[in-house]
């Protein structure tokens, strides 16, 4: 009982500390606290997969990428609405995800992780070419649409974007755990620990998994949309590996399997990389690579893992 | 020669060794009796460093080599023969031999002896010697196992049930081969499920039970007297 | 033709780096994400030797020597502390090798491409068009290489070690085989081949840091379709996808070209995950 109401304080006062940040922080700390959200809700949604069903996405950036051509499309043919951003980028996530769910899930370990390698790259490559539709390398430019419910509309100021951003991310991350505590999250984290197992108890291992990688590949759009809105373009190069590589990153640093951990990897990532750019300007990856593999070697549980264990003794 | 003193191990969480103790004198044949799941090959497996033990002492030779590689272990003159023989499968007859015959120290002379020796022993796996270690019957597999392990020249062989699923006949050249390997001055430590072979061809035996040593006697004494083979394996 | 030409020579080099690839997870079960940047490194350092001076073909040595040394220092450092955890984490463990390498390659010698001088500049007459030796010699020389390695494995001690340790690792060292120092060896051997492929086709791509991505997945595909651990499934593959991707090529941008080998990779793991060139399991 005691863990179950520390747990509320520690939540509500993160999230008190988020929603004060933009009344608080000079305007480029501000942008940061929110850029770290939408990323830390891709980390979150990639943890579904790597943390708790024990299959490690290396293509979580063509389900970020499609929900953020998606939401540009609603806003750029159709008309500048919110809600309509999100649903479009929301159903071109969903439709990637549903695609690749079906041919990755039947793999396991590391061809499932090259499967969806390779998918990712196939949609960067259509991406990329397809340019009367995507505009090709240069991306597309739209105007941010404003705020708003039927009959009050609002534009965006930095402060209502955080906490449009804020709210969203939060309310992800209550669903996600729920959904990691109920008997479906459950039987992930059976498939993490043994598959061959959980399929011989007679889980229908295949569609446990779909539905895994549909609901991980919808919150990344979800994560796609809100960068979308936020900067007011999308590019090609978010469709690329390297995101995908980075929400590893995120993962590993912060500690995989807890849905926060991830977030706070997130948060740790971009702080290193603005501490480390001053040093090593656009090398930062150099010392980044070898915090991220003497995390890797030293510290399996991510940085929250070690805090929890440090915090228990 | 070789001793194991008080070895408790574990698999994963399950404690499968409580203190087993037993010993091995140079070119002595010695068996390990007991039923299914007492902890025999486990106990090999410590000996040869494959299972780490989380108490107790292996010493050889003199030496502590607690916790010593398993290739060290091989060099320093210990065989293992596992229990389902293990042979490498896209290896040939051959090359197989070659795993234990390629080591340093091993000239042209000895290569040869060792060589014309085995295939004394076992003619058979001359003639089939370019044959991939998969393509072999079970009989031969075993014969090639022991092979393979005299490639090393190993003061002892750790012999696990050798006659395990094989024919009559076969059974019978196993027999004669340990008998051969004693003679050569060769140690062997023997788990084995058929009790008068074992007690056939070893000096002392030990009964193993939950995973400790039970009983220990001279096999004479064992062949006289069934009363205690009966308690504790029940045949 | 000039396409099935350039898909055999750039098969070749595909096998090559492949081979190294399969082998390191054949013997290991690791994934190595760092091997493009082990094929980028060696094609550095030979445009390093050439600078200084040195001919092609000591670059071509200098180069395989010294990323064979780096393998040795990476396996040491970082794989084999990771020996019996999970297989996620060498492929994390590898994946930031690669990030590391990368960016020190960018950070040393710079975001612009540097040319290796190809050794032969003559040209042949082929069905009215010009074809340059030096592509032949390329494919010429992976071959030799990858029938050295094959020689290597069949009747070298450390061959028979390096096959022995591949299918039991256990009963390997029970035979006395060093099998640490096995498993260092494979990452060196593969990351020298890398290295040597690196030099070779440096001179018809020039060497800058994306060489590595640029490799890696067409090299994870040709594994995987060759059969994890398959060497000579590996050089059907890569030889197999070139031509393929050469052909496209005829239809479509090289860009999308590589869709299709996408497509065969996901079709090999829909059908056949063992391999396309391995013959069915019993």
């Amino acid at each position: 009982m005691a863990r179950r109401s520390g747990y509320w304080i520690g939540f509500f006062l993160v999230l008190g500390a988020l929603g004060a940040a933009p009344l608080v922080l000079p305007e480029f700390w501000r942008r940061f606290v929110t850029e770290i959200l939408i990323w830390g809700l891709l980390a979150m949604s990639s943890d579904i997969l790597i943390g708790y069903t024990g299959v490690v996405s290396f293509g979580h950036s063509a389900f970020f990428g499609l929900g953020m051509y998606g939401a540009a499309f609603g806003l750029l043919r159709f008309r500048p609405n919110l809600w309509l951003a999100l649903a479009f980028g929301l159903l071109a996530a969903a439709t990637v995800a549903a695609f690749v769910a079906y041919f990755s899930t039947r793999l396991r370990d590391i061809y499932f992780s090259i499967c969806t390698l390779v998918f990712s790259q196939i949609f960067y490559v259509i991406i990329f070419t397809w340019t009367e539709v995507t505009g090709g390398e240069n991306g597309l430019v739209f105007r941010q649409p404003p705020l708003s419910v039927p009959g009050w509309q609002r534009a965006f100021t930095p402060a209502t974007l955080h906490w449009f951003v804020l709210s969203i991310v939060t309310l992800t991350y209550l669903a996600l755990r729920q959904v990691t505590r109920s008997p479906f999250g459950m039987v992930l984290q059976a498939i993490r620990e043994n598959e061959s197992r959980t399929m011989a108890i007679g889980y229908d291992v295949k569609r446990y998994k779909i539905v895994a990688v549909m609901l991980s590949g919808l919150c990344a759009g979800l994560a796609g949309i809100l960068y979308a809105v936020q900067n007011r373009f999308v590019a090609p190069n978010f469709v690329f590996f390297d995101v995908s590589g980075e929400v590893v990153i995120f993962n590993v640093l912060g500690g995989m399997g807890t849905l926060v951990g991830p977030v706070l990897g997130a948060a740790v990532f971009f702080l290193l990389r603005e501490g480390l750019s001053r040093y090593f300007t656009e090398y930062y990856l150099i010392p980044v690579g070898m915090i991220f593999m003497l995390t890797v070697i030293f510290l399996p549980q991510g940085l929250l893992g070690f805090l929890r264990r440090q915090l228990n003794q | 020669m070789l001793a194991a003193r008080d070895v408790h191990a574990f698999y994963g969480k399950s404690h499968i060794l409580h203190g087993v103790s037993l010993e091995v004198r140079a070119g002595e044949v010695v068996g390990l009796l007991g039923r299914n799941g007492v902890g025999k090959s486990t106990t090999l497996k410590t000996i040869m460093g494959l299972v780490r033990p989380a108490r107790g002492a292996i010493v050889f030779d003199g030496r502590d080599v607690t916790g010593v590689a398993t290739h060290r272990l091989a060099r320093l003159g210990l065989a293992w023969v596992p229990e389902d023989r293990r042979i490498f499968p896209s290896l040939s007859v051959w090359e197989n031999l070659r795993t234990g015959l390629d080591r340093a120290g091993v000239g042209h002379a000895k290569r040869a002896d060792l060589l014309e020796k085995v295939f004394r022993y076992f003619p058979l796996l001359a003639e089939r010697r370019y044959q991939a270690g998969r393509t072999l019957s079970g009989g031969e597999q075993q014969m090639l196992a022991i092979a393979r392990a005299m490639m090393l020249e190993p003061k002892i062989i750790l012999l696990d049930e050798p006659t395990e699923g094989l024919m009559p006949r076969m059974v019978g050249q196993i027999r004669e081969i340990i008998e051969t390997l004693r003679q050569d001055g060769v140690a062997i430590l023997l788990v084995e499920q058929s009790v008068p072979l074992t007690l056939a061809v070893s000096a002392r035996v030990y009964i193993m039970e939950k995973g400790v040593v039970r009983h220990e006697a001279p096999a004479p004494a064992l062949r006289a007297d069934d009363a205690v083979i009966r308690r504790y394996l029940g045949v | 033709m000039i396409q099935l030409l350039n898909g055999l020579v750039n098969g070749m080099i595909l096998a090559l780096v492949a081979s190294g690839l399969t082998l390191i997870f054949g013997i290991m079960d690791v994934v190595n994400f760092a091997h493009g940047e082990l094929y980028m490194l060696g094609a550095y350092v030979g445009t390093t030797v050439l600078a200084a001076g040195g001919s092609f073909w000591l670059a071509l040595g200098v180069a395989s020597v010294t990323i064979f040394c780096l393998g040795a220092a990476i396996q040491l450092v970082t794989l084999r502390p990771l020996l019996g955890r999970d297989p996620l984490a060498t492929i994390l463990a590898t994946f930031g090798l690669s990030l590391v390498l990368q960016n020190y390659a960018l950070w040393q010698y710079g975001p612009v491409a540097r040319k290796i001088q190809e050794p032969f500049t003559g040209h042949f007459r082929i069905f009215q068009l010009e074809y340059p030796w030096y592509r032949i010699i390329i494919a010429v020389l992976s071959a030799a290489i990858m029938l050295a390695l094959w020689l290597f494995l069949k009747r070298a001690t450390w061959g028979i070690w390096i096959r022995a340790t591949a299918q039991d690792r256990t009963m390997a060292a029970a035979m006395g085989i060093p099998v640490p120092l096995v498993h260092t060896a494979v990452f060196s051997l593969g990351g020298a081949m890398a290295a040597a492929s690196g030099v070779l086709y440096g001179p018809l791509v020039g060497v800058d840091q994306t060489l590595g991505p640029g490799i890696i997945l067409r090299a994870f595909i040709v594994v995987v379709v060759g059969g994890m651990g398959n060497l000579g499934g590996s050089v059907l593959a890569a030889v197999f996808i070139s031509l393929l991707e050469s052909f496209a090529s005829l239809w479509m941008s090289p860009a999308q070209a590589v869709i299709v080998s996408f497509v065969l990779l996901i079709v090999t793991l829909l059908f056949r995950p063992t391999g396309l060139f391995v013959p069915t399991p019993k």
